[in-house]
């Protein structure tokens, strides 16, 4: 079994230190978290450790001697290996086939299935997954992909498992499935470093914990410390209050949809939000959270149902006319939908209004660009300059331009699909501070988050959906986590899938 | 090298005026390589360097500068354009034909011809963005067509072409015409692409077509315009050629597409789109004109130049990608 530990590392890229002076032992059997804030180092620190970067100062050792790490293989040679946050598969391969890709068992030259299934099977059953060894890759989730991942690592003799934010797109359940895997890794002696936003996590999984901020290593813990100790800690000062939510004054209705509806996704919704109005969307994923916001933003058809904001009811399914009646879309995959990576902050932020501030087709390139480094101050982007690329930015910087490209747009409503996933505790706060702000100047807010704390602290009233379905609502000084979980399962069946049968 | 270096250390401020230097060098690799093919072939034989033969190489460039600055709008908004070289030939045969044929004025028939490229253009955009044909097959298919169409009006047999676009192919005031359409084809492109909201939409779209369906962009419209202008673009090419050679050949333009391409690739662009400019697909085609006009001047085989150009291409994108890797880091 393989101790890992880091002694005295420091990485430095140009003028910056990225990591200094950090040391830390991974020991056998136990979860060793990490803990920081995107950019504390986390990533360099797993890069050093799994043979991508070399440290600069100080040195690994591995079961008390010094080695190096040279690349990737010889980490493997070590027994060491990372489950990335993007999976490495190939979906359209089956589950034994990703398992063995690189080293496909053969005889005589020819693909040796039969060892193939047989090595397979018992990897998965190894970590507990029950699942036919053939199955494409694309047919499983998220989360069982990432187990085959793991699979895949203990079947190359791994005993030091590096997990990258491995529940970042997991849900709740799936959570749980995992944390059973990784305590039955540890039962074996397998080793783990675990980064996760999710301070809750820290304790039901860790053993210990470390703590970094701005590339320094500040202190290690044990993992069933207090949360807001730790939290102290990974952003130096007190968070007063993790959800700063400062209701406003209610004006009118600005968006109202009334029974809206879509074949198997969306089951007659209807509920209004006035301005200066925060609303939470709880539910389980897939209950239609997602689907109710793009059906009202244009992004996708649904069958019937109106839709009015500010009063003005929208003509069907067109994403400008959404936009030039007042909605603006936070998707929830912020890489994939909300920003264009390779393209400078300047040109995403300015996506929503280039062309209904165009004339005679032209760009407004001088009211665009005065506009746009207005907002990225305004919006306290953290950046070299307004031309960097999106893409090199932190998680909350990112999520902060798509804000900003909405806030060019002077929306009145704003639509928020999972507005705080995979940014750092310190730059959510400052996403609510932007909710706070749009409430404030009479704006109103739709906001679908998996994240119910989140939801029950940012939303002044909670709509919970369940199958397609809202299965009810309250003022969020009512909400509590137990009432609205018991909403979001109220439409499923005893095993907990979906049920479409029956419903209204 | 070394030169810069010391040059750079003299200076106030040594690694932010050397640090510039590098970054204009990688990329502008193209260009720089450019100037030093120059350099070695006006050092390497006397017959380049004269105004003769660089107003020679601005010819050779014209058609497929022209066709390369359509094919941009297509490769930045993530696409490619194909049927570049087969459009050009259908649409100069369409203004042959109109002209010698049907007895339409010539002015007319240069109309013609330039909406028939749009149309042409259109039909690929339009497979493109409603039948989901990626735009590779879609060009594929429209590549032939066009080609067959092109056959079948003129019956395999080149059509003589008016005086009107015979002045495409001449000179005007001591300058070529072709060499004018060039500059005037690039200005216009680079307006497009650059300063209005169509042109800002095709990087947006090439980049992320998601996000930018999302921001409000009409995705398809988008996705139309792209080869519209790249027909348009390959009908004025058309002009071009058949103004030189005073009447529309049926085999006109053939392989064309592959030097339009390479030239907006050997410009910088990716062909998964969001990047490109009009300046590096310049460059791209005067590049390749300038190593055929060099190797035809130092006598270099025929044969031998196509396996020039295609490591030429090769050297010229690895070396980009693996500045852009860098930059990554």
């Amino acid at each position: 079994m393989t101790q890992l530990s880091l002694i005295g590392v420091s990485k430095i890229f140009g003028n910056s230190t990225v990591v200094d002076n950090v040391s830390l032992t991974v020991e056998p059997g136990k979860v060793h978290v990490l803990l920081g804030e995107n950019g504390a180092g986390k990533s360099t620190i797993i890069k050093m450790m799994s043979g991508i970067y070399q440290p600069d100062k100080g040195h690994i050792e591995i079961d008390g001697k010094e080695v190096k790490i040279p690349n990737v293989d010889a980490a493997r040679k070590f027994g060491i290996a990372v489950i990335h946050q993007e999976l490495n598969m190939v979906s359209q391969l089956s589950i034994m086939e990703n398992l063995f890709l690189g080293h496909l068992p053969t005889k005589g030259g020819f693909l040796d299935r039969k060892t193939m299934r047989r090595k397979a099977e018992a990897a998965l059953k190894l970590i507990g997954l029950d699942e036919d060894v053939s199955t494409p890759m694309s047919d499983l989730g998220v989360a069982r992909q990432q187990m085959v991942e793991i699979a895949k690592a203990l079947m190359q003799d791994a005993s030091l498992l590096i997990l990258d934010e491995p529940t970042a797109a997991l849900t709740g359940k799936e959570c749980r499935q995992l944390f059973q895997i990784m305590d039955r890794l540890k039962s074996k002696g397998v080793g783990m470093v675990f980064i996760s936003h999710h301070l809750d996590e820290i304790a039901r999984v860790g053993d210990v914990v470390s703590v970094l901020r701005d590339g320094k290593y500040i202190d290690t813990l044990p993992a069933s410390s207090p949360e807001s100790e730790l939290v102290k800690l990974m952003v130096g000062r007190n968070i007063e209050d993790q959800y700063p939510r400062k209701a406003s004054v209610l004006g009118k209705t600005l968006l109202e949809v009334r029974n809206l509806k879509s074949e198997g996704r969306i089951n007659d919704v209807s509920f209004c939000v006035k301005a200066g109005e925060v609303v939470g969307l709880a539910g389980l994923v897939g209950a239609g959270r997602t689907e109710v916001l793009r059906a009202i933003f244009g992004a996708d058809s649904y069958d019937s149902g109106t839709i009015v904001v500010d009063g003005q009811t929208l003509g069907k399914q067109s994403i400008a006319s959404s936009i030039a009646a007042g909605l603006g879309l936070v998707p929830e995959d912020r890489r994939d939908q909300g920003l264009i990576l390779e393209a400078s902050v300047a040109d995403n932020l300015g996506l929503a209004t280039m062309i209904p501030t165009s004339k005679f087709g032209l760009v407004d390139r001088k009211g665009q660009k005065d506009h746009e480094e207005e907002t990225a101050q305004k919006l306290r982007i953290r950046m070299a300059g307004i031309d960097q690329s999106a893409g090199s930015l932190s998680g909350g910087n990112q999520q902060k331009i798509v804000f900003g490209k909405w806030s060019m747009a002077n929306v009145k409503v704003l639509l928020l699909d999972e507005p705080t996933r995979g940014v750092d505790v310190g730059a959510r706060v400052e996403i609510y501070e932007l909710i706070n702000s749009i409430t404030a100047n009479g704006g109103a807010v739709l906001m679908a988050s998996s994240d119910l704390p989140e939801v029950l602290g940012m939303s002044d009233r909670v709509l919970v959906m369940s199958n397609g379905s809202l299965s009810g609502e309250m003022p969020a000084s009512e909400a509590t986590q137990e009432k609205v979980m018991s909403l979001a399962v109220s439409h499923m069946d005893a095993d907990g899938s979906a049920n479409n049968e029956g419903e209204k | 090298m070394s030169s810069t270096q010391v040059k750079a250390t003299q200076m106030e401020s040594p690694s932010s005026a050397l640090d510039k230097v590098k970054k204009f060098a990688s990329r502008n690799g193209a260009l720089i390589g450019l100037v030093i093919l120059c350099l070695v072939l006006a050092f390497a034989t006397p017959a380049f360097l004269t105004a003769n033969n660089i107003l020679n190489v601005g010819i050779q460039a014209a058609t497929v500068a022209i066709l390369a600055f359509g094919q941009t709008f297509v490769i930045v908004a993530a696409g490619i354009d194909l049927s570049v070289g087969s459009v050009a030939a259908v649409s100069s045969m369409i203004v042959a034909y109109t002209g010698a044929s049907m007895g339409l004025p010539a002015w007319m028939t240069i109309i013609v011809g330039i909406l028939a490229g749009a149309v042409f253009g259109g039909l690929s955009g339009l497979a493109n963005a409603y039948l989901k044909l990626p735009s590779f097959i879609a060009t594929l298919a429209m590549m032939s067509v066009a080609r067959g169409l092109t056959l079948v009006i003129s019956d395999g047999r080149p059509i003589t072409t008016s005086g009107l676009v015979n002045f495409f192919g001449s000179n005007l005031a001591g300058i070529p015409v072709p060499i004018m359409m060039m500059v005037i084809m690039g200005i216009i492109a680079a307006v497009i692409l650059n300063l209005t909201s169509a042109g800002r939409s095709m990087y947006a779209v090439g980049g992320n077509m998601e996000a930018s369906r999302l921001s409000g962009i009409s995705v398809h419209k988008t996705q139309i315009m792209v080869f519209v202008l790249s027909g348009v673009f390959a009908a004025v090419a058309g002009l071009v050629i058949a103004g030189r050679l005073h009447s529309a050949q049926p085999q006109a333009a053939t392989g064309y597409e592959m030097d339009a391409i390479a030239s907006v690739v050997i410009g910088g662009a990716s062909l998964s789109g969001g990047k490109g400019r009009i300046s590096g697909t310049f460059v791209g085609a005067i590049l390749l004109a300038v190593i055929r006009n060099g190797l035809n001047i130092l006598n270099v085989s025929s044969f031998w130049q196509q396996v020039v150009i295609g490591l030429v291409i090769a050297f010229a994108v690895s070396f980009d990608t693996l500045r852009r890797q860098e930059d990554a880091h």
